[in-house]
């Protein structure tokens, strides 16, 4: 197998509050993994560890099996190698869409400004957002900005791609444009983990599904497995919640 | 020397203009470049003041950090919490007799008021950081930036807005209390003003002078610095890009045409 990212035993604590427990589990290249799991049960928390946002409390992250919570690596190396869409954007406010983009590939990769821009333009087209390269984030739909992020994140030619519910904070209209870019890039064998509450983006998109409650995997598996689970209570009442609505 | 407060006005005005024009001048030229110096340093400590402490750091690292973190906290409360008079004193004759130097009066003064201004800039810089919303930061952490390009190039280009209005505040104080200056026999306007003012004793008509020369100067800077502010707001609509506009647009001259090409022609997904 082809791994990518391998997760041993990660903890986190934020003082006291204990939100991950020994959490294990792994990425190979080309998988797409889903995070589901109840409001606080800590899905964000993995996410923005993984990519050194929070610092975990214990535990090694192995990206190409070097722990990059040792003390050694450059964590802003690193970081560049993993893209993250946010719940909220995160789209540089005094930047045009366009230069939200190039600015990682030419002041982080030192890439130079013209291949940045070619780059740019071709994620820029696939989301559908090169007509405004010059709009202002401001001046965006929230549709429009995640699929700026999107690109933006693909520009700098990450191996992985982490998403933060990135269709939360959407209107419904606007959702299925997102989750058409994210299925696109799923097809064409990126490697992302998405923490999500779209139970059929996990479902048709995924090749693996984790569930966490409470700070730990209550359960993992094939889409298939976790959603025509019979035997775990936990996740049948999780699941039961989207059937009804 | 006539009677009568206006004759009295235009006598000393014909005699004494040339020293009241170098006066206005030593105390603009103090307040620019004092503001100036005062707002790089300001913008240093600020930039230095947030740099986030992190526990995974290493252990030298952060004792440095903490260190310097108290200086130029203990410099911002020093020099904030204490008069610029009284500064001038101690950095005019302090600084002679702890490094052995002898401080000439100009760069003094302009050591002084650079100093002070930086205490303030460095806490409006600060509340300027603070006030950008951190999912600004995280964006430019995610694609690796470090916390120098993070600044420049995200979180300052947006906090500036917040800012300029106490850089331009900063320089109409700095030209009203320079006059503290001439406690270290800095010849700035009111030092000036008082030579002329004691010569005839002309004090009412003398200060009458200088007090429109004040006013004149702060409001020409105020007004001017509205302007600016005015023009940074900057475009509040954007053209969508066309094959045309494309072209034209100065960061993309360099795209190739084909690339141009192939973007208007393709469906979008
Ligand atoms: N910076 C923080 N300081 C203290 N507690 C935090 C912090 N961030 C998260 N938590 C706590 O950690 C727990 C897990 O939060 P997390 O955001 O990971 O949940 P989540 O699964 O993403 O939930 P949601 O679906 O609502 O986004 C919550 O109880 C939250 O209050
Ligand atoms: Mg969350």
């Amino acid at each position: 197998m082809d791994g990518i990212l391998k997760i041993n035993h990660l903890s986190k604590s934020f003082g006291t509050h204990v939100v991950l427990k020994d959490v294990n589990f792994s990425v190979n290249k080309g998988d797409v993994t889903c995070i589901i799991g109840a409001s606080g049960s800590g899905k964000s928390t993995l996410l923005r560890c993984i990519n050194l946002l929070e610092t975990p409390t214990a535990g090694e992250i192995l990206f190409h099996e070097k722990n990059i919570l040792d003390k050694s690596v450059d964590v802003n190396h690193y970081r560049a190698q993993t893209g993250m869409v946010f719940q909220s954007f995160n789209l540089f406010n005094n930047m045009t869409v366009l230069k939200n983009c190039t600015v990682g590939p030419v002041k982080v990769l030192k890439n130079d400004k013209k291949e940045a821009q070619e780059r740019a333009m071709h994620f820029l087209t696939k989301v559908g957002m090169a007509p405004y390269i010059n709009a202002k984030p401001g001046q965006l739909s929230g549709g429009q900005k995640q699929r700026v992020a999107i690109a933006k994140a693909l520009t700098m030619n990450p191996e992985v791609l982490l998403f933060d519910e990135p269709t939360s904070a959407l209107d419904p209209q606007m959702v299925g444009e997102v989750l058409d870019v994210m299925r696109t890039l799923a097809d064409e064998g990126m490697t992302m983990i998405v923490v999500t509450h779209e139970m059929a983006f996990a479902r048709d998109v995924s090749n693996k599904v984790v569930f966490m409650a409470d700070g730990v995997i209550n359960a993992e598996g094939s889409p298939g497995e976790i959603f025509s689970c019979e035997d775990n209570h936990t996740l049948k009442e999780f699941l039961s919640r989207f059937r009804n609505s | 020397m006539p009677d009568g407060f206006s004759q009295r006005i235009i006598y000393i005005i014909q005699n004494y203009w040339l020293s009241f024009l170098k006066g206005a001048g030593v105390t603009m030229v103090i307040a620019v470049i004092s503001t100036a110096f005062g707002c790089l340093i300001g913008f240093a400590v600020g930039i230095v003041q947030s740099i986030p402490i992190n526990k995974n750091e290493h252990i030298v690292k952060r004792i440095l950090l903490k260190t310097v973190r108290f200086i130029l906290g203990a410099y911002v409360e020093i020099f904030r919490g204490t008069p610029m008079m009284v500064q001038s004193m101690f950095i005019y004759y302090g600084i002679p007799l702890i490094f052995g130097i002898h401080l000439e009066m100009w760069p003094a003064a302009l050591i002084i008021v650079s100093v002070n201004t930086g205490a303030y800039m460095a806490e409006t810089v600060r509340g300027g950081i603070l006030s950008i919303d951190k999912g600004q930061t995280e964006g430019a952490k995610a694609i690796g930036m470090t916390h120098f390009q993070t600044m420049v190039n995200v979180i300052l280009p947006q906090a500036l807005r917040n800012i300029i209005p106490q850089i331009g505040n900063n320089l109409i104080i700095n030209i009203k209390d320079t006059c503290v200056l001439s406690v270290i026999g800095t010849i700035e306007l009111f030092y000036t003003t008082k030579g002329i003012a004691g010569a005839y004793y002309t004090y009412f008509e003398s200060f009458t002078i200088t007090m429109v020369i004040y006013f004149i100067l702060t409001f020409a800077c105020s007004r001017l610095l509205r302007i600016w502010e005015n023009k940074l707001e900057g475009a509040e609509t954007y053209d969508l890009a066309t094959t045309d506009t494309l072209a034209h647009t100065s960061g993309l001259a360099g795209i190739p045409k084909n690339l141009v090409e192939e973007y208007d022609n393709r469906e979008s997904l």
